[in-house]
């Protein structure tokens, strides 16, 4: 690698794409040859960086400095000044709240430093594309270790002692479960990684598969060496179609290394990877219903036991393991299991990686020790409400968990305190919610959500999951009753014990925690024919504020169903019967004239 | 639509050869013939990959109906998904979808008369911290708002790629 004087780590990951990153590279590298600066400056396309909110973003090496809101005006700027005359361009630096300017964010800026990073050791600092970078940051070390000088009962006790558990949702002790796997009776065995990532709002999977693919390999290659599988596979979802090419790239470079194939490092043992790629149904992250997809069947799950450690995939003992789980590994094998059990809480060990998302300022992946307190998550990290509205609730795990109300607040995150509240811990979404959103509403969107994934194998799931959405439907329209409250709640109880597998056992619970902590709110729907947060059309109605409508029609105009009428220069008025609340006049309003009310 | 069967055989063969282990690769064909059709799979296809994996066409349609990804209708030449989850919807994903099934003037699951476009929803897309967010086909658009969502519609119109 030729020295340089200046390298530019520009953030590749999907969020940063979507918002113009591949723009602003073309321009800096056309800005960079016209100066003839391609020899000492380097472009590095990496993984997430996490600040999702301020993408396209990049960070200018040796000095640190962190540019953010990039267009291709602003990286010829940066060029210009920047790399030519050494002045950094305060336009582009992050600004504070107060507006103070931070040009080194890593060490300023509580999102960053607050982080303990060891799933996301290298995302965002290496480039993914390459295997040298990833084995420059201690890559296949942990695979050479285990190779060299550990037996397969060595590598699992490693594991079984670091309390690693699963952090794809349940928490399942990860070492157990490789050892399950490992005294499994079947003569293959297969490891499979699940990347099957599907909680909205949880997209942390897909940060890893796309800024450090490599780990994901390292340690699946390790698992088979533990538990006796000589194949493994990744299965990832058609809908992260970068997460594959990475990942392509990835493991044909490992088996260029010979880290993947036969003899591995000149060794006996052999591993090959293969991937598998979903088709868009969200239940085959559940781990059976994933092993009939990667056999090529409908993804349907079955009752367990047996457990895939003993039957998996072609009835074999399989492993299987998400992620984010799998990223730990090469630094548990590297630093110990000591190490690992010094970050985090005593049954909970480790980090989490949470995906802040909805009405919060910095959207984004962090990752922090568990044990953390959600007020520290949500405020000092994620930097609180961006809508200036207080938050109310944030809902975590997914169509899975719950809505924890901000007086909890204080509670610290690790599996058994969320379980606790009602919620989960889920795969690490974190979907942040105010006043503006209402409960009943969200309840009512899980619920669709389930509705529409479910794969129609059992009852409860198939049909209660419609009832309970029927019910919901019929309180946000008006017509609910009291006896539907007691009813949602009793079906949603039988659901949770009668469902098969995990979707539809866990698919009540945005309904049953936001009934238990917002029962005023369902009520003020059912008695008072009311919605708090004006969210429900059929309880709101859209009024003209007399005194500050000064008759400039834009609103008439733009309503789709012609029901505004007034004359020019004079107040209007909306006919709540022929309006269909879509918000349009809102929008065009000059004057915040119009508002919502309920009822 | 004309079907060239023989080209089907040879990308079911090609997966076959490809593959590590027997059998398991329907799912992973059904990707690969859809994609060489464009984005459905024709029911001469179907009956292909039937014959050359030696099993029943009922089970082949099995899976191809099971996953939403699959179509056994043509669809556009564009088809736009939009992310219907949590995330999406606090940040105004609503809109958006109100806003796309106005300019096409279809519903979800429908395909533009001209067969330029073909509205779907879809999980997660794990952009949320983008949100809201749709894909079309392979391209992901962020922070959208119903103005951005009317300019992407105009470009991909005006006969330009996607981004």
């Amino acid at each position: 690698m030729a020295l340089t004087a200046n390298t530019i780590l520009i953030c590749a990951g999907g969020a940063c794409i979507s918002s113009g990153e591949e723009s602003v590279k073309q321009a800096l590298e056309r800005e960079i040859s016209k100066y003839a600066l391609q020899d000492v400056v380097r472009i590095v396309e990496t993984g997430c960086m996490g600040a999702c909110s301020l993408g396209p973003l990049m960070v200018i090496y040796p000095e640190g400095v962190f540019y953010q809101k990039l267009t291709p005006k602003a990286a010829q700027e940066i060029v210009e000044e920047h790399l030519l005359k050494g002045r950094v361009v305060e336009e582009y630096l992050y600004k504070g709240p107060t507006g103070e300017i931070v040009p080194q964010v890593a060490e300023k800026l509580p999102f960053f430093s607050r982080q303990v990073r060891i799933v996301t050791r290298n995302v965002g600092f290496i480039d993914p594309k390459n295997i040298e970078e990833y084995i420059a940051r201690d890559g296949y070390f942990a695979l050479a270790k285990v190779l060299r000088e550990m037996t397969s009962e060595e590598v699992i006790e490693e594991v079984k002692k670091s309390g690693l558990r699963g952090r794809g949702g349940a928490g399942f002790p990860t070492g157990l479960k490789w050892e399950l796997t490992r005294k499994g009776t079947s003569q293959k065995k297969f490891v499979v990684c699940n990347a099957d990532e599907g909680d909205p709002g949880a997209f942390m999977d897909r940060s890893v598969l796309e800024g450090d693919p490599h780990t994901v390999l390292e340690a699946m290659i390790i698992a088979g060496y533990a538990i006796g599988a000589n194949q493994g596979y990744i299965y990832v979802r058609a809908e992260y179609p970068l997460a594959i090419e990475r990942l392509n790239t990835a493991i044909s470079q490992a088996r260029e290394y010979g880290f993947l194939g036969s003899n591995i490092m000149g060794t006996e043992f052999s591993f090959d990877i293969e991937i598998r790629i979903g088709a868009g149904a969200f239940v085959c992250g559940e781990e059976t219903a994933l092993i009939a997809s990667i056999e090529g069947k409908r993804g349907q799950p079955r009752v367990k036991p047996p457990y895939p450690a003993e039957r998996g995939v072609w009835d074999c003992s399989t492993l299987i393991n998400n992620v984010e789980t799998f990223a730990n590994i090469p630094p548990i094998i590297l630093k110990g299991a000591d190490w690992f059990k010094s970050i985090g809480t005593e049954n909970s060990p480790g980090t989490k990686v949470f995906a802040l998302a909805g009405k919060i300022v910095n959207t984004g992946l962090v990752e922090v020790p568990m044990g953390i307190t959600l007020k520290e998550l949500l405020y000092e990290i994620g930097g609180g409400s961006s809508t200036g509205k207080p938050i109310k609730a944030v809902q975590t795990g997914g169509p899975s968990g719950g809505c924890i109300p901000a007086q909890y607040f204080d509670t610290p995150v690790d599996y058994d305190s969320l379980q606790k509240l009602g919620a989960i811990m889920g795969s690490g979404g974190m979907i942040v919610m105010d006043e503006d959103d209402c409960m009943v509403d969200v309840a009512k969107f899980f619920l669709e959500f389930t509705v529409d994934e479910s794969c129609g194998k059992c009852t409860p799931c198939r049909e209660g999951t419609r009832q309970m959405l029927r019910i919901l439907e019929k309180i946000t329209s008006g017509e609910g009753t009291e006896e539907d409250l007691y009813e949602l709640k009793a079906l949603g109880e039988t659901i949770k014990d009668t469902a098969l597998c995990g979707l539809g056992q866990t698919a009540p619970n945005p309904v049953l925690s936001t009934l238990e902590y917002y029962r005023d709110e369902y009520e003020m729907h059912v008695k008072e024919k009311r919605c708090p947060a004006l969210k429900c059309k059929d309880l709101t109605r859209y009024v003209i504020d007399e005194s500050k409508c000064v008759g400039c029609t834009a609103c008439a105009r733009v309503c789709p169903v012609n029901a505004i009428s007034g004359e020019v220069r004079k107040a209007h008025v909306i006919d709540n019967e022929k309006c269909v609340r879509c918000g349009s006049c809102i929008e065009v309003c000059r004057f915040n004239a119009i508002n919502k009310v309920s009822p | 639509m004309k079907v060239d069967l023989s080209e089907v055989r040879k990308i079911v063969n090609q997966a076959k050869t490809e593959s590590l282990q027997e059998g398991d690769m329907l799912v992973n064909i059904l990707h690969c013939v859809q994609d060489h059709f464009g984005n459905f799979i024709p029911p001469e296809a179907a009956e292909i990959v039937a014959q050359e994996l030696d099993i029943p066409l009922s089970k082949v349609y099995e899976v191809l109906t099971f996953y939403t990804m699959f179509s056994t209708k043509p669809r556009g030449k564009y088809v736009i998904r939009v992310c219907v989850n949590l995330p999406c919807h606090v940040t105004g994903g609503r809109q958006i979808m109100e806003t796309l099934k106005e300019e096409l003037k279809i519903d979800v699951g429908e395909t533009t008369a001209d067969g330029m476009f073909t509205l779907e929803t879809t999980s997660c897309l794990g952009l949320c911290g983008v949100s809201p967010v749709i894909m079309v086909n392979d391209t992901y658009y962020g922070d959208l708002t119903p103005k951005k969502v009317r300019e992407i519609i105009e470009e991909l119109r005006a006969g330009g790629d996607e981004k």
